[in-house]
């Protein structure tokens, strides 16, 4: 658990970066700060492992005290991750996957392999220890950014704008990754971005920061969503919040039975018929093709996201980027299931709202 | 003209080629030993700080500006002749490009690095001596090569006050007007510089890590 108990810090330049914050990290959660820049949230993190020294307050660490621990000590039972990884260049990644635990004085065949240990932890093949970071592309130093901050597998976690160097895809890649993590290891981890798509997809619980260093709100993601404390919360977790909290609702949509065809069958098409591989996995769409034909790819009509039966919003947006308008659902192998329509996720949601699922 | 070079009698004897080229490579060495005790600490401690940086260009500019001849005369007519003022005026001139180096050297390491070194918990002695440096070798390799040519060139003026090296070619070619010992003192002392450049672009190999050789070449995958 990590307290902020009525934190300030003034630079010397006069700028209040963190104005009082008091704010209680839970254990074994994901908070994130989220904020614009120059909103004091990285001030705030960095004070938790003394990279900054608030210059009033106090911050506790499962009831410690941080001034009263020297610095490097400190840091090395705090696990910390930065942007662009900031990996040792010099250094192999197993190497740098092992610096703290070589630093807490392990000996170096058990730091080698306990490093070994994380890389196929975070998702890596440990053949890529013996590479240097130059060789690696930056989700793949960023995996071992996050694997040399669990090395000395410390309870608590700080990242501060990890994932937010890298293309968008393998972001989202990243964040799964974490939160399958995250299951498995069950850390404290305080989580900076100027993100909300990614601070809701992470966060358990989402601190706001305004300009100037205050704490605008601290909630749970459906909440800063459906009831966002001011004017500045609710700008900036945007105009599509309405769309947005259908990410927090999970209600059943009823499933539609689709036509299917299979590539290289012969088929007469006379409505939008969903055309799929051997194993039943969506390949795209055929629509207004005259008399009967054999399906080839050339044919396909791009289809649109699928819907894996998790979310509404996974559902809404199957269905409005589907070219027939019906969203394909997908089993966990991607096979198809069946079709939704947005008709039916609007009123999924309408029914939620009045079973009272919809936090206000 | 290249008789002179290449005649037996000129390579052996106390006062023969083997032993100026030894005694010449004996002051590029030891200069460059005692220059670099002085100016890596400082060009690296002034890095770390970022404090005090006016103080490396200033005392570099000052002693690049010193003629290497005068200050050997002014050290011989206080302290005597002997190798003594050879190293005192050789120094001077190998400080700034080796401190300038090491000084370039740590402000080029990316900060995100110096950052992630401090945030997992090294001390700042940790920070200069195992990431710092380490990175910052490629520079400092390349003010200290640049400072080993200007040594090797510069060495032969301890033969003007009566000191050894390949410039005892050069002046007693001069003084004994045979230009083809003046001329094979000359090439001895290129072929030297070459020869320990290349002994020091191999040291640079072996001690710079691959993992900061330009993507593509470095490091076995």
């Amino acid at each position: 658990m990590i307290e902020f108990r009525a934190v300030t810090k003034r630079f010397e330049d006069g700028t209040i970066a963190v104005d009082e914050l008091d704010l209680t990290v839970e254990a074994g959660t994901i908070t994130v700060f989220v904020g614009p820049s120059g909103c004091g949230k990285t001030t705030s993190l960095r004070m938790v492992n003394r990279m900054i020294d608030p210059t009033s307050g106090t911050i506790l660490v499962d009831g410690k005290d941080v001034l009263s621990v020297d610095p490097p000590t400190l840091r090395r039972g705090i696990g910390y991750v930065i942007q662009q990884a900031g990996l040792f260049p010099h250094r192999t990644v197993l190497d740098n996957v092992a610096t703290v635990p070589l630093l807490s004085g392990w000996d170096r065949r058990k730091a080698r392999a306990r490093a070994a240990e994380l890389l196929e932890i975070v998702g890596l093949d440990p053949a890529f220890g013996k590479r240097y970071p130059a060789q690696l592309s930056g989700g793949q130093q960023q995996r071992v950014g996050v694997a040399r901050a669990l090395a000395a597998d410390p309870p608590v976690l700080l990242m501060d704008e990890p994932f937010s160097a890298v293309d968008p895809v393998v972001r989202e890649g990243l964040q799964d990754e974490l939160l399958r993590l995250q299951a498995e290891l069950d850390k404290t981890i305080v989580f900076v971005t100027h993100d909300i798509d990614e601070a809701l997809k992470l966060g358990e619980r989402v601190a706001v920061f305004q300009t100037g260093g205050h704490l605008a709100q601290y909630a749970k993601p459906a909440e800063l969503l459906s009831a966002p404390a001011n004017d500045f919360v609710a700008s900036f977790v945007g105009r599509d919040r309405g769309y947005r909290t259908l990410t927090f609702l999970h209600a059943d949509v009823p499933v539609h039975p689709v036509t299917t065809a299979k590539l290289g069958q012969r088929v007469t098409v006379t409505d939008w018929t969903l055309v799929v591989d051997d194993q039943d996995r969506p390949r795209g769409w055929l629509s207004g093709v005259d008399g009967e034909i054999e399906v080839s790819e050339r044919d396909l009509i791009a289809g649109g996201s699928l819907y894996d039966g998790s979310t509404l919003r996974g559902a809404l947006d199957a269905a409005l980027s589907s070219p027939s308008a019906l969203g394909v659902m997908v089993d966990d192998n991607g096979a198809v299931v069946g079709v939704v329509k947005a008709d039916d996720v609007i009123k999924a949601l309408a029914k939620a709202r009045a079973a009272g699922e919809v936090p206000k | 003209m290249g008789g002179w070079l290449f005649d037996p009698a000129h390579w052996s004897g106390p006062t023969g080629i083997p032993v100026r080229l030894l005694e010449h490579l004996g002051y590029t060495l030891m200069t460059l030993l005692i220059a670099a005790v002085i100016a890596i600490p400082l060009g690296a401690f002034v890095g770390h700080t970022g404090k005090g940086g006016f103080v490396v260009v200033g005392l570099s500019n000052a002693l690049r500006a010193l003629p290497t001849t005068a200050v050997l005369i002014l050290v011989v007519l206080w302290a005597g002749l002997g190798d003594f003022p050879v190293y005192v005026a050789l120094v001077l001139l190998a400080i700034p490009p080796i401190m300038a180096g090491a000084y370039a050297g740590i402000r080029a390491v990316d900060p995100v690095t110096v950052d992630a070194a401090r945030g997992v918990g090294m001390r700042e002695s940790g920070v200069l001596l195992k990431v710092e440096i380490p990175n910052a070798l490629p520079l400092i390799y390349g003010g200290f090569r640049g400072a080993a040519l200007q040594v090797v060139a510069t060495a032969t003026i301890a033969a003007y006050t009566g000191a050894g090296g390949l410039g005892r070619l050069v002046f007693d070619g001069l003084a004994l007007q045979e230009f083809g010992q003046m001329l094979a003192g000359a090439v001895l002392v290129a072929l030297l510089a070459v020869l320990v450049d290349l002994g020091f672009a191999g040291l640079q190999r072996l001690t710079v890590s691959p993992g900061l050789r330009p993507v593509g070449t470095g490091g076995k995958t």
